[in-house]
């Protein structure tokens, strides 16, 4: 397993970018957490529907994103809010997707990034066929998929790599192993000792790394995006995390989980350790992190205030983008729809 | 008796099941150690084990079609898909292989196994999580396709879909798991699949619907009642089979029927009963058969979903309709 930074801050090697961009990539993981929590305190209060926390697999996705061009693909999850906001999704809109709004699903023109797949396995094909369509079309924009150990058990994923070898497309494959699917350990998923051995069996690079490892995981995706922009085809990424909070606010972990467990990973907390690192090159105190702090906590504040004041889709609208014209059957559901509803 | 909720009483169901017959076993996502996202087959991996309670990968297509394999091989798997939504990566499984086996092998092999899936909306979740595709099921030939509304019918009904020879989808409405509770027997008890329950009889309109819709139905028909409207209320239960007995013979008497489903309205059930009616009893109908069902859209979110989910006010405003007429 492929490690630049130990939990302690340690560094073995040499980093794979400066201090500057470590603080820029640090302050992303600390609005990332602000967010998650924010998100878990909202559901609390009855303001978003079911949410589905990432704590503790913040250098995963920040630390990819950061590997990517700013107009390469992003097709993701329900659990990736801070992978697809470090590529322009913005705040507002996951957040209106998890209070129940459609709209939560319409990033803006520029922005190359899906709607988050609910669906475990679904989505991994597409980005295969968007990296296709890049190839085709003769530019040079890449994709990454992100996906959870669980999602590799189903049909979709294997279909998706055998694809993507297949046609060399440059479409990398990110797996966060946070060690549980819902209830389902990681060693009662796949008989395989890593999730990155897979790889060998479609005929594309695996490389596993330690998914809390924010420089890991960033040389890791960039060595993939670097193959995959060249026309060497695609890579799949085993980042092993850790999932340290509930499946989605409807779980109960301790049903099946040891909290011993959770202290563990507490201890190999992602973004501590880059803190740890920026502090020991004298680029971190605690008035910066209080002002980040503050910066995240007003952005996230806000972000959901944009969300919750978007009135809800008008009578009748839940009808107008089935189609791009409505046929005359919906024409006539939309007229009994708005009668119904007075 | 025991007063139980539709979650205990397919709790119970499933015990009693797995007591009874030690090939019967259950397999699915989070079915064992955590009981399954909904709890109803809590406690049941400490009571028989893991190799009769069995979580299994997260891999539709493979716990549909494994379950299969098992069923042609003697076992008399219950499989859960955790919610409708994401049947559809065993539909191939579920359409090309267990609804046909007894037919393309002429019954040298069937396929007795239970697909157990939590379905419908009104509780707010997420995307995929409030899906109504029972009439996709219903239109494959060679499964049976069953939906409680009460915690009594829950549970003989699965034991009927246990016992049964041949391969049953059983509908599980999310909304009532936990909305009503009754007295539930203790032990063994079937409820005969393919017999649909006059649930209330009246003289004027007929209320036909199944699953969670029935909570809407049967305030609909008090509301009728206050304004000296008699309706007679049909609990459809089964879809396939479908009892066009009970639905005719109610119609033929009251002349008048809306049918209410929470599924889209096109080639929706709702379109096959209708049918039914005007085949048998369209000389006795006094009026236009209306249907209040889901519309064409795919399934809201929170913030839209009273939008889509059928009103007792649309209800009424139909029973009245008919009677206008
Ligand atoms: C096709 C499908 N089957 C089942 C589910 C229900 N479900 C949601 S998340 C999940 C577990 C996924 O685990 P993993 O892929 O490891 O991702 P994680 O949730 O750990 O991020 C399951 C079974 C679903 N959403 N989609
Ligand atoms: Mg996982």
């Amino acid at each position: 397993m492929r490690q630049r930074l130990t939990p302690s801050g340690g560094l073995v090697g040499e980093a794979p970018f400066d201090i500057q961009l470590t603080r820029r990539l640090y302050r992303a993981m600390v609005f990332a957490r602000t967010y998650d929590r924010k998100g878990m305190a909202l559901q609390k209060q009855g303001r978003l529907a079911t949410y589905a926390p990432f704590e503790g697999q913040e250098a995963a996705q920040i630390g990819a994103a950061a590997a990517l061009e700013p107009n390469d693909w992003v097709v993701a999850t329900y659990r990736d809010a801070a992978l697809m906001w470090a590529q322009g999704y913005p705040w507002e809109l996951l957040f209106a997707g998890r209070t129940g709004d459609e709209r939560g699903g319409s990033p803006p023109e520029h922005v190359p990034v899906m709607p988050p797949s609910i669906t475990v396995g679904g989505h991994m094909v597409h980005a295969v066929g968007l990296a296709w369509a890049e190839k085709l079309q003769g530019t040079d924009r890449i994709a990454l998929t992100s996906f959870g150990d669980g999602a590799t058990s189903e049909g979709d994923f294997h279909e998706a790599m055998n694809f993507a070898a297949v046609y060399e497309v440059g479409c990398i494959f990110l797996c966060q192993n946070n060690g549980w699917a819902i209830s389902l350990p990681r060693e009662r998923q796949t008989k395989s000792a890593t999730i990155a051995e897979k790889a060998i069996a479609y005929g594309m690079p695996g490389i596993q790394v330690d998914g809390n490892d924010l420089f890991a995981v960033y040389e890791a995706v960039k060595e993939a995006a670097d193959r995959a922009r060249s026309g060497g085809g695609p890579t799949l990424i085993e980042a092993v995390t850790y999932r340290r909070g509930p499946h989605t606010t409807s779980d109960d972990p301790n049903r099946y989980r040891d909290p011993a467990e959770v202290e563990e990973w507490a201890r190999r907390d992602p973004i501590e350790r880059v803190r740890i690192y920026l502090s020991e090159h004298g680029a971190w105190d605690d008035e910066w992190q209080a002002a980040i702090e503050a910066e995240a906590q007003a952005e996230i504040d806000r972000a959901i205030e944009l969300a919750e004041s978007m009135p809800p889709l008008g009578p009748g609208e839940i009808l107008d983008a089935m189609f791009e014209t409505l046929p005359p059957h919906l024409e006539a559901q939309r007229r009994e729809l708005v009668e119904g509803l007075r | 008796m025991r007063v139980l909720t539709m979650a205990k009483a397919l709790n119970d169901a499933l015990d009693v099941g797995l007591e009874k017959d030690s090939h019967v076993m259950i397999m699915g996502e989070d079915v064992g150690r955590t009981g399954g996202v909904f709890r109803i087959t809590d406690g049941l991996a400490e009571k028989y084990g893991e190799h009769r309670v069995v979580d299994t990968p997260v891999a539709e297509s493979g716990i549909i079609g494994v379950a299969f394999g098992l069923a042609v091989g003697g076992m008399r798997p219950v499989a859960e898909l955790q919610f409708m939504g994401f049947s559809y990566p065993a539909f191939d499984q579920i359409i090309s292989h267990v609804s046909r086996i007894r037919n393309r092998s002429q019954h040298r092999f069937t396929a007795p196994m239970v697909i157990r899936i939590p379905y419908g909306g009104g509780i707010g979740a997420a995307e995929h999580h409030s899906e109504s595709a029972e009439a996709i099921y219903a239109h494959t030939p060679g499964l049976k396709v069953v939906v409680p509304s009460t915690p009594y019918d829950a549970k003989g009904l699965l034991l009927a879909a246990i016992a049964d020879p041949d391969p049953v989808v059983f509908c599980e409405p999310i909304r009532l798991y936990r909305a009503v509770k009754e007295e539930v027997p203790e032990g063994w008890y079937e409820v005969e699949i393919g017999r649909a329950r006059v649930e209330r009889e009246g003289a004027d309109v007929t209320l036909i619907s199944w699953g969670a819709m029935m909570l809407e139905t049967r305030k609909a028909a008090d509301r009728l009642a206050d304004d000296g409207v008699s309706a007679e209320v049909i609990d459809v239960r089964s879809l396939v089979p479908f009892d066009a007995e009970a639905v005719t013979a109610s119609v033929s008497k009251t002349g008048r029927a809306v049918i209410v489903h929470e599924a889209p309205r096109t080639a929706g059930f709702g379109a096959e009963i209708a049918a039914t009616i005007a085949e048998h009893c369209l000389y006795s109908l006094e009026a236009p058969v209306l249907r209040v069902t889901g519309w064409d859209s795919v399934f809201p979110l929170k913030r839209s979903e009273h939008q889509y989910l059928p009103s007792v006010e649309r209800i009424v405003a139909a029973a009245r309709k008919t009677l206008e007429a």
